[in-house]
């Protein structure tokens, strides 16, 4: 063997950039992340580190690692370790864990189960917020609102992005192409008949900007005594999701937020998030206060309003009857009604709006009882699933 | 902190080891260093080392995971990285120190030398390894790119085929018998035995064979069975099937030799350093990265640590030196060194511990052997004379193809209905069940027809099938019998 016959390859950044042949592969296992992310939300956001977020901010989650299977042996498989030399018999030496698939070296190495991904809150969000809409929302005069920015269609082009490639039509092209040179009598030494670039057909797409309705969305929520640390923090939560499935899905939304106890006012968003209160619960005022709000700017004729409320429902008795008046009042101007009733704890002697509540019969209404936090992100769903009322989405898409 | 390893000092370092390789007797292919970044070597890694290789979810997966585990300081990178082609390609981390590059080159000598002359690997045709992964990695990347197939498409069959890949006839030096071999050899299975009283006694039915079956011998190999098999498939499958199955066989090797391989590797690196006669600023990394590498890690088994304490023992009871530990600073003798090249051309890890892992050794290494017990793992043996016996058997299980259960196709054509029906060679480790379930719904997707699945769980004979309506797991069936025939 002589000097000449190794080959050193020196290292070049150049080559460094052009060799990230990892890309697509890892652009392509990130789908399936976020498959997964998609398949597990709900056990996501019931993590308080997501709720009252700022949306730019990166979360770390961990997510269970996309599996291959492979025929492995299971829990009751012995093993073989290394001692320190006083490994006595019996001696606890480990947990039982799940073991990753495929053959590694001898000995017990349970594999990573998990492992975290950064993910943008803006991008589980959107997945997040994927199905939901709101509901009902109609034509009104005036219109102002713009709704999802989407892209459509418009033709096709002879150069484009692979993932815009139309399957169909360039096969087309190829085939007519074929017979066209069939008929012009050119002969192939063999039948191949390749793709070529001039055949290839890309989907042309632009952007699309649907003029929605005008809407406009009232947040009321108790923050009376009764409501203590855990109450507010279910009620705050669903109300974020709320804000951020506006912010996030329509343009140009209106958010009221009203805050009451006794008495309702108008407040900010950022006191409505941050500030807490107290007193006794008078939920007619907050109602009330949302009509006035109603009558002075928003014009059912003009908006389309969704009104949403929540509350521990232990409410002053004798405003019950205002309450109910006022609730009624609210169905026949919004869209949808939304009412959740936070319960934490199940003691009995606290009252429950939600058997008052069912003396209304608007079909417009809905109520929802959140006990855990896990129980916010249903609800909130069930309030908000896009498939609720078929003619939502017809009175959406008409524009 | 780069240091800019420089080209020509390499080159001079190298010379000097290559003396020392062939002065020892070592037999390498031509050596092909390439010098990367951590970048780079993370993405040979999740390609396990191939300048080209196809595309899949699971290589983006396995980059994201090295990455994750080195970001967070969990786990370095490996020192080198090295596959066995000719010439043999090495890749150099150009961060690394000289001292820790030159002890990587040793290093990676000692794996040129292994490749070249263990049996093993004598079937993977190591000049064409490179252009082979190229290859497969066009004709994969062209079914992705064509218009009648696409990446959904290619992606669900390499999915199921990767499920399956290790499902193969693990040992090659046994030659597969040929189908005219395997109807005689049927034939010969029922012939009755010779009876010299055959006048005397009443005649006995003719014995009769269905030589119709398919597969007349249980089949391990299951991508090949299937890609011969059903007819349901369209050529691409078919190709797709053979490409994972050669992977996997090229693999094979270095999965079933992976303690002797590196075992063998750190002797050499060792040798070859201590007789370079460094500086001692670089003498002194060399033994500070020794012996990171070579250190027991409690609880675990690391094949750097037990194949060097092995071949280190080969030395001692084979060589000149009386019995006694030799100096691990000097050289091996002529009788020491040819039976080590022995060894490392004739076994493979389960047979190198099965002869070589002596008793004494296990004392002095501390092995013991635990099993999951409730919630805990607990040790069941240590090293003594009750529990020698079982660690090593427990530890030859649990090394290479040791760990992948033995699956084999018993018949293609079960119930008359195109069932494929599976039999686990059940050792005393059941299969996990979960994962079970998740390969047979790959199973049927490359079958198309109904999975059949014989195990034993919790001592108990179970059929686990799955089919149109999804996975099933039979009430017990008689163990060791022919089953539902």
């Amino acid at each position: 063997m002589n000097s000449s016959d190794t080959i050193f390859r020196p290292y070049s950044s150049s080559e460094s950039l052009r060799s990230d042949r990892s890309a697509g592969d890892r652009q392509r296992h990130r789908e399936k992340v976020l498959e997964s992310i998609r398949d597990n939300i709900s056990d996501l956001i019931a993590e308080e580190a997501i709720i009252g977020q700022s949306s730019d901010r990166i979360v770390k989650i961990p997510i269970r690692s996309i599996r291959e299977y492979r025929f492995i042996y299971g829990k009751n498989s012995p093993g073989v370790g290394t001692g320190d030399g006083d490994t006595a018999e019996g001696q606890v030496v480990g947990r039982a864990k799940g073991r990753e698939p495929g053959p590694g070296p001898a000995g017990n190495q349970p594999g990573i189960d998990y492992y975290e991904t950064d993910v943008t809150l803006d991008e589980l969000i959107n997945i997040m917020f994927e199905d939901l809409a709101l509901p009902n929302l109609e034509q009104k005069r005036l219109r102002q609102v713009i709704s999802e920015r989407t892209f459509k269609r418009r033709g096709y082009r002879q150069v484009g992005v692979h993932a815009h490639l139309d399957k169909k039509r360039s096969a087309r092209a190829r085939v007519r192409r074929k017979m066209a040179s069939k008929r012009a009598g050119i002969e192939r030494a063999d039948d191949r008949f390749p793709f070529h670039q001039d055949d290839l057909k890309y989907r042309h797409r632009v952007p699309d900007m649907k003029p929605s309705s005008n809407a406009v969305v009232i947040c009321i929520m108790d923050t009376s005594g009764s409501m203590d640390t855990m109450k507010k923090y279910l009620a705050r939560s669903f109300f974020f999701l709320l804000h951020r499935f506006v912010c996030t899905r329509y343009q140009n939304v209106d958010l009221v937020f009203i805050a009451h106890h006794t008495q309702a006012r108008e407040v900010t968003e950022e006191e409505f998030f941050h500030k807490g209160e107290s007193g006794g619960t008078m939920i007619s005022s907050g109602y009330n206060k949302a009509l006035e709000v109603i009558r002075d700017r928003y014009h059912p004729d003009h908006w389309n309003i969704y009104a949403f409320h929540c509350s521990d429902g232990d409410n002053f008795e004798s405003d019950n009857d205002a309450t109910l008046r006022a609730a009624g009042q609210l169905c026949e101007v919004c869209n949808l009604f939304g009412y959740g009733e936070i319960k934490p704890y199940t003691l009995h002697y606290e009252s429950s709006l939600i058997e008052i509540f069912e003396n209304i019969e608007a079909s417009n209404f809905q109520a929802v009882m959140i006990k855990r936090k896990e129980d916010v992100w249903p609800s909130f769903k069930a309030l908000l699933k896009r498939e609720r009322l078929p003619e939502a989405t017809q009175g959406e898409t008409v524009a | 902190m780069s240091t800019d390893l420089n080209i020509a000092e390499l080159k001079e370092w190298d010379d000097r080891i290559k003396e020392k390789v062939s002065a020892f007797g070592l037999d390498c292919y031509p050596q092909e260093y390439e010098l990367c970044d951590h970048f780079q070597m993370l993405s040979y890694m999740a390609y396990s080392g191939m300048p080209s290789h196809y595309p899949h979810w699971s290589y983006g997966k396995s980059y994201e995971k090295l990455k994750t585990t080195y970001d967070h300081g969990i786990s370095g990178l490996p020192y080198e990285m090295v596959i066995n082609s000719s010439p043999c390609i090495a890749y150099l981390m150009r961060d690394n120190s000289l001292a820790l590059t030159i002890l990587t080159m040793a290093h990676v000598y000692g794996h040129n030398d292994f490749f070249k002359n263990n049996f093993n690997f004598a079937h993977t045709r190591a000049e064409m390894t490179v252009s082979t992964f190229k290859l497969h990695a066009e004709r994969i990347r062209s079914y992705v790119e064509s218009p009648s197939i696409g990446r959904t498409e290619v992606e669900s069959v390499l999915d199921a085929a990767h499920a399956l890949s290790l499902q193969l006839n693990r040992n090659r030096a046994l030659r597969k018998r040929s189908p005219k071999e395997q109807v005689s050899a049927a034939i010969e299975r029922v012939r009755p035995v010779k009876d010299s009283f055959q006048s005397i006694h009443k005649k006995q039915q003719e014995p009769t064979v269905d030589l119709n079956k398919i597969p007349l011998e249980p089949e391990a190999d299951l991508l090949l069975f299937i890609r011969d098999n059903n007819r349901q498939l369209t050529d691409w499958q078919r190709d797709l099937l053979t490409v994972v199955h050669e992977e996997a066989e090229y693999f094979l090797p270095q999965i079933e030799t992976k303690i002797m391989n590196e075992g063998w590797a750190s002797f050499w690196h060792r040798t070859i350093m201590n007789s370079l006669g460094l500086p001692q600023k670089l003498q002194l990394e060399f033994l500070v990265h020794h012996n990171q590498v070579v250190r027991p890690i409690t609880g675990e088994i690391n094949p750097y640590h037990l194949g060097l304490k092995i071949w280190d023992d080969i030395w001692r009871r084979f060589g000149n030196t009386g019995g006694k530990p030799p100096r691990t600073d000097e050289t091996p003798d002529e009788k020491a060194r040819e039976k080590l090249f022995e060894v490392r051309e004739t076994d493979r890890d389960a047979s190198f511990l099965r002869r070589f892992l002596t008793d004494e050794l296990m004392q002095g290494l501390g092995l013991f052997r635990y099993q999951a017990r409730g919630k805990d793992e607990v040790v069941t043996h240590v090293a003594n004379d009750d529990g020698y016996d079982t660690i090593r058997q427990t530890l030859i299980d649990n090394v290479g193809m040791g760990a992948v259960p033995v699956i084999k196709i018993e018949d293609a054509d079960f119930g008359r209905s195109r069932t494929l029906y599976l039999k686990h060679y059940h050792d005393g480790r059941d299969l996990e069940l979960d994962f079970a379930e998740k390969t047979l719904e790959h199973l049927f997707f490359l079958w198309g027809r109904p999975i059949v699945l014989e195990t034993i769980m919790n001592d108990r004979g179970i059929l686990l099938s799955f089919d149109e309506d999804g996975f099933d797991t039979k009430k017990h069936i008689q163990v060791n019998e022919g089953l539902l025939r």
